[in-house]
């Protein structure tokens, strides 16, 4: 999850990067509808051809690709044994296709477009909301931390999971959860210093 | 030189049903020269003498100016005057990639997307991480990151950066190529450290022991004064 969310815009100058980010959020929201509304199996190969054209046409390396979607793999393979079990093989492959279609989506808007664009491009749709008293900076700036937020999130999740295993404590849901919130809400307050000290939301 | 100004500048916080605790007593103090440093034990007070000087505590009592500007009345205009360095540079770097957490150091000042990314670019070449522009600020080591948290510090042009103990989390190496970097700025310096080699680099050193300044002078004469302290 944190090298889906860490890093992943590849700056570059492709039809896709230069597209406006109204005009990309607008074509996922269109495609992501139509792959989970199409119920056919070979609507579903042509939505992966489309969406892995798609990131060949954003010039998304191959290494990005693997560390986005192979989280989406996991979930994937599990959803589609399911649905096996449930439906059989024709509906397992189509939910299989459509979901890693969305990811690969998904990764081409991130991989064209900077948090700062979608910062940027969040404040002005939050604009109208100015009147009923809502800072759209603050909308922009708020859903951009909180993607922000999830890698540094993870890795104390992480730590704190290797600090009660050190201590032989890894079946102890409390030695693990309640350490976990408070550091977390310790690096909520931190970030918050640090935003406040840079003068972000004077 | 900026001056920054402590009149008889207090800070409190309340202990439910004990009263209060003292975290800094009544201090006067004008700060004009260009590097001062600041040292005291863990616990000692100051870390919220130097958060003092950016608003980011407020005086419960007293009052800080910074070049005149009241920071309980002005904090807006303070903090753009006066930049501040965390110790953990992890919280203080809040977006994915190196050049986008520069970029929004810049939103408040520089409304163009594309003059924003220049400027950043400007910033990141100017300390040595232009090369890292894109990767993830997670992918960096400590003094890359302490370096770039700087970058984004001194991106919005301050005239005063404090910085609270900045190399306690780098190995030696980081440690003096961070140090260099802060004590070579020509901003104003307000430096809070647990070493006492930097602390000896500057041109005024303070001293904190249980929530007061003790000492206040020459860095040669305020260091012994601190070690002294220590070893008594």
């Amino acid at each position: 999850m944190s090298d889906l969310m860490a890093g992943l815009h590849q700056p570059g100058d492709t039809l896709l990067h230069r597209l406006p980010v109204g005009a990309k959020v607008l074509g996922l929201a269109v495609l992501s509808l139509a792959i989970v509304t199409v119920r056919d199996v070979r609507a579903a190969v042509v939505f992966l051809a489309v969406t892995l054209l798609l990131a060949a046409l954003a010039r998304v390396p191959l290494r990005s690709v693997w560390r986005a979607t192979r989280g989406v793999l996991v979930v994937a393979v599990v959803a589609s044994a399911f649905q096996w079990w449930w439906y059989g093989a024709e509906k397992a492959v189509e939910t299989f296709l459509d979901l890693l279609s969305l990811g690969l989506a998904a990764l081409s808007l991130t991989a064209t477009t900077s948090v700062n664009e979608m910062v940027d491009a969040l404040a002005r749709w939050a604009r109208p909301l100015r009147f009923v008293g809502v800072d759209p900076d603050r909308v922009a700036l708020t859903v951009a931390l909180t993607i922000g937020a999830l890698p540094g999130t993870i890795a104390i999740a992480r730590e704190t999971r290797d600090a009660a295993r050190a201590r032989g404590l890894d079946r102890d849901p409390r030695a693990y959860l309640s350490p976990f919130v408070i550091r977390v809400v310790a690096r909520a307050h931190e970030s918050g210093d640090a935003l406040h000290a840079r003068g972000i939301g004077d | 030189m900026t001056s920054i100004q402590l009149d008889e500048a207090a800070v409190r916080v309340p202990l439910p049903g004990r009263g209060e605790r003292e975290i800094l007593a009544p201090t006067t103090l004008t700060l004009t020269e260009w590097r001062v440093a600041v040292i005291g034990a863990n616990g000692s007070g100051k870390s919220t003498l130097a958060r003092l000087v950016n608003g980011l505590v407020r005086p419960s009592s007293g009052r800080v100016l910074v070049d005149g500007l009241d920071v309980a009345r002005d904090g807006a205009a303070v903090r753009r005057k006066v930049g501040f360095c965390f110790t953990d540079p992890a919280a203080q770097l809040v977006m994915p990639t190196c050049v986008e957490d520069v970029e929004l150091s810049l939103r408040r000042t520089v409304a163009d997307a594309d003059e924003r990314r220049r400027r950043a670019m400007e910033v990141l070449s100017a300390h040595g991480l232009a090369d890292h522009a894109h990767d993830s600020v997670h992918s960096l080591s400590g003094g890359q990151r302490q370096l770039l948290a700087l970058a984004g510090v001194l991106a919005t042009d301050p005239v005063v950066v404090v910085a609270d103990e900045p190399t306690t989390l780098l190995d030696r190496a980081n440690t003096r190529r961070v140090a260099d970097r802060l004590l070579g700025l020509e901003q104003q310096l307000v430096l809070v450290t647990h070493d006492l080699d930097l602390a000896a680099r500057c041109d005024r050193v303070i001293v904190v022991d249980a929530a007061r300044v003790v000492a206040d002078g020459r860095p040669d004469e305020a260091i012994v004064h601190y070690t002294d302290l220590v070893d008594a």
